[in-house]
């Protein structure tokens, strides 16, 4: 069948040889964990704990706020020792609250009601323990996982995709994951496809990664889960590419995956899953993947949440250069870290060490439209077009050539030739075109507002008239009757 | 601190200076066998090309207060010239060929804004100029069989490069283009003009024929152009275009007229239909951005070329055309533009998927 496939794409080096030959490790608790009440998607959690407090291991911190949020939990029993701010993992470095955690060292679960069979509870049970359990997607956009969950059970889905792409070079996190875990993410696999009442459900792989294939293949035998090899390309794990690769599908713009009857989850979400169902443990620990040349060991740690990037790297590698930057996810949509001194928090797949040599130092040169980006857009978006038209300040353009569409993937920027900064450009029109909209949505409001208050002023004056009006045919009238009267 | 840097912090190996310098690697057959096609004296024409437009490219950069080393650097002056070097006459005096790196490089790039933002292909649009303004000079072809007789010393050679030693008649000709389009105007049969020129299709592929400095040889520029390909530099579709544009119409008129009209094979192979298939055509500045537009702007360059060849005043029509060409770039940019994933052709968002997911 001709189905139509990943378009443009592009071949990074993929580095992944530093960090996937070795087992994941399991790191050890530090002195002080920093545990951040945004390590989500969508409003902070609200700490529900007080200074001086002992937890359990497992229990809350920090409780959901509003519709998209997610609960936190402590990676461990200890003391609250602060709640204060710390410096999110964030280029900006602005600070977020964070609760300061003590371990005392004896690492003990808080008391647990005893575990039934997953797989007997209803859908919707399994959507609010995953939500209870503080569960966010894995793979980098921290998004709730039981948002997700629910609102595809409602809308209905056909198909579960679990994301095992990792097409971002240097991480290995989830390829180690499944090679060692992958009964656990076929579980958490079922009980999602339960959760949602799928009917099929497929995992794609990155070619480059047979060994977790493998792996995956051999676990799934049986369950009516499908795994499916993917070609190595990037960004076949963003979310609509993989869709279109599996499935032959594309998902309208403007819309959900769920409105086209799927929904698409990272593997390692799917772990956290099962554990959360079957063990009882909420996500208070991550994998992370450490590597770039400037580290001495790269590998794969299994991380309480909350642990600060400098122990990390002290505890677990070390310098062998000074890092020219260094980066929390991968290298093509990952972040600048202001420094080291930042926790790691759900959404932290990576924390990169890169040297001069492999990062991009070079200053832009002009645009000699060779078009590369345009083939390397997996959108079918022009990006020299856009940045053509963001640099002559015409943001409405750029919006009709697709800006709305863009996925941030990074393809263009890192093959341009001319080492033009296009996500940059794309991200502050995006951030401008948000910003204008908001300002005019406020203009509306303050226009009804002022209408509102005209009308209101107008139908004031002319009740005062009727009154008045009404009183002087009275007194009129009674001046009449007066009248008359005498 | 230093201000954040945006991802992404990977980058691949590419870089212009590297693109413009594969490019030049690619003329290279062409050209070395131009020099042994045509002596010194095209030598002198290529060295004083790249060195005058070296000069006028920092000239210009020092006027509009732009860095000047770290722009030149990038090469494409030295492409242009080069390029433009292939274009001219083998034996063109100096002077012509410091007033082509002029027009091409200081009008047609530097005054349009410096590189990327030029309307015209600088070497086309240079060549056409020259040709107006100089005709007589622009159309003094060297015959390759009289240099091979008796070439001139590297002194010979600077005396015809400094336009003090007269060339003498006996080392000119006429290209088949040219001839061509004389005879058939005087109502010769075609047949016979090419008996009498002693038309062979190996010579014109090995391009041991009259005409520009490096645009005769069609094997050792498609060789280059096969490298390109290769290598990724350029895309198939604007060299197709081109060749196709050229050859069918060519071969369809030939068809029903073949005394009066050449096929698609001569079309192809005499004049410059190589050169510019795979280097001209190919300039990304001057060209379309998508797929699709890039063959309809080859597609059009050769077709036009061809109307000019066979129904213009000129015998060789491919500098005007890709010039008409290149002013339509906006118009092509605008209609060719790739479907967005999610959405139809015109734009809107595709129908939801919903009735074939169950």
């Amino acid at each position: 069948m001709f189905k139509k496939k990943l378009r443009g794409g592009v071949h990074p080096s993929t580095h992944k040889e530093l960090s996937n030959t070795a087992k994941i490790r399991r790191f050890p608790l530090s002195d002080r964990l920093y545990v951040s009440m945004q390590q989500h998607l969508g409003a902070p959690a609200t700490p529900v704990v007080k200074v001086g407090q002992t937890v359990g291991k497992g229990q809350l911190l920090g409780a959901s706020q509003g519709a998209i949020s997610a609960p936190v939990h402590a990676p461990t029993s200890g003391k609250i020792t602060a709640i204060a701010e710390h410096t999110a993992p964030h280029p900006s470095g602005l600070p977020v609250l964070a609760v300061t955690l003590e371990p005392d060292g004896r690492d003990q679960w808080e008391e647990n009601p005893p575990v039934v069979d997953p797989f007997k509870l209803a859908p919707e049970e399994i959507c609010t323990r995953v939500g209870a359990a503080g569960i966010v997607g894995l793979g980098g956009a921290t998004f709730p996982a039981a948002v997700k969950l629910g609102s595809s059970l409602k809308t209905g889905v056909e198909t579960l995709i679990l994301n095992g792409g990792e097409c971002e070079p240097y991480l290995t996190c989830d390829d180690r994951l499944m090679r060692e875990h992958s009964t656990a993410i076929i579980q958490g696999a079922l009980l999602m496809q339960q959760a949602v009442q799928a009917k099929n459900v497929i995992i794609g792989i990155e070619d480059n990664k047979p060994e977790a294939l493998e792996k995956m293949l051999h676990a799934a035998a049986g369950s009516g889960i499908q795994v499916a090899s993917v070609p190595s390309r990037y960004p076949m794990g963003s979310e609509k590419q993989l869709v279109q690769q599996l499935t032959g599908k594309e998902i309208p713009a403007r819309s959900r995956a769920a409105d086209s009857g799927l929904v698409v989850h990272n593997v390692a979400t799917a772990r956290a899953v099962y554990q959360a169902l079957f063990e009882n443990r909420p996500l208070i620990s991550r994998i992370v993947t450490l590597s770039g040349q400037a580290l001495t060991h790269q590998g794969n740690w299994e991380v309480p949440l909350g642990t600060l990037a400098s122990q990390l790297i002290n505890y677990a590698s070390g310098f062998d250069a000074t890092p020219a930057r260094l980066i929390m996810g991968g290298p093509m949509m990952g972040i600048q870290l202001p420094d080291l001194h930042v926790p790691v928090i759900k959404g932290t797949s990576g924390i990169l060490a890169l040297t001069n040599d492999e990062i991009n130092t070079r200053e832009p040169e002009p645009c000699v439209r060779c078009a590369s980006c345009v083939r390397a857009c997996p959108m079918g978006l022009l990006p020299l077009e856009m940045a053509a038209s963001i640099r002559a300040g015409d943001l409405e353009a750029t919006s009709k050539l697709g800006l709305g569409d863009c996925v941030g993937c990074g393809a263009c920027s890192y093959i341009c030739p001319a080492s033009l900064p296009l996500v940059h450009l794309f991200n502050y029109a995006k951030g401008e075109l948000a910003q204008s909209h908001r300002d005019a949505e406020k203009r509306e409001r303050t226009k009804i507002l002022a209408r509102r208050r005209e009308e209101r002023l107008e139908r004031q004056a002319r009740e005062k008239e009727a009154l008045m009006a009404a009183r002087r045919a009275a007194a009129a009238k009674k001046a009449a009757a007066e009248e008359s009267s005498s | 601190m230093s201000l954040p840097v945006h991802g992404p912090h990977a980058h691949s190996s590419n870089q212009l200076a590297a693109m413009m310098l594969q490019v030049m690697l690619a003329l290279t057959p062409a050209t070395l066998y131009a020099f042994w096609l045509y002596g010194w004296p095209a030598f002198n024409v290529w060295v004083l090309s790249l060195v005058s437009a070296l000069f006028w490219e920092a000239l210009f950069l020092k006027f509009f207060a732009k860095p000047v080393t770290s722009h030149l650097k990038d090469g494409s002056a030295l492409v242009t010239a080069w390029i433009l070097a292939l274009c001219l006459p083998p034996w063109a005096p100096w002077w012509l060929v410091i007033v082509g790196t002029f027009l091409a490089v200081a009008m047609i790039k530097q005054i349009f804004g410096g590189l990327g933002q030029n309307v015209f292909n600088p070497a086309m649009a240079a060549r056409v100029m020259l040709l107006i303004a100089f005709p007589v000079e622009m159309t003094t072809w060297i015959n390759p069989e009289a240099v091979t007789h008796q070439a001139p010393d590297f002194m010979t050679g600077l005396g015809v490069t400094l336009d003090s030693v007269t060339v003498s008649d006996a080392f000119t000709g006429a290209t088949l283009l040219d001839e061509i389009k004389n005879q058939t105007a005087q109502g010769k049969l075609l047949s016979d003009t090419l008996i009498h020129q002693d038309y062979q299709i190996s010579a014109t592929l090995s391009g041991h024929q009259i005409g520009s400095l490096g645009e005769t040889s069609a094997l050792l520029l498609l060789l280059g152009g096969v490298y390109l390909l290769w290598k990724g530099i350029i895309t198939w579709q604007a060299p197709v275009g081109l060749l196709l544009g050229m050859a069918l119409p060519a071969f369809l008129l030939h068809l029903f007229q073949p005394e009066a009209y050449p096929g698609a094979g001569f079309h192809l192979l005499t004049g410059g239909a190589f050169l510019a298939a795979f280097f001209i055509v190919t300039d990304p500045v001057t060209a379309p951005t998508t797929a699709t537009g890039r063959l309809a702007f080859g597609l059009g360059c050769g077709l036009l070329a061809w109307l000019i060849r066979s129904f213009g005043n000129y015998p060789e029509g491919l500098a005007f055309a890709v010039m008409l060409m290149n002013a339509a770039v906006p118009v092509i940019d605008r209609y060719f533009k790739p479907r967005i994933y999610g959405r139809t052709s015109k734009g809107d968002p595709l129908p939801k998927n919903r009735g074939d997911a169950s």
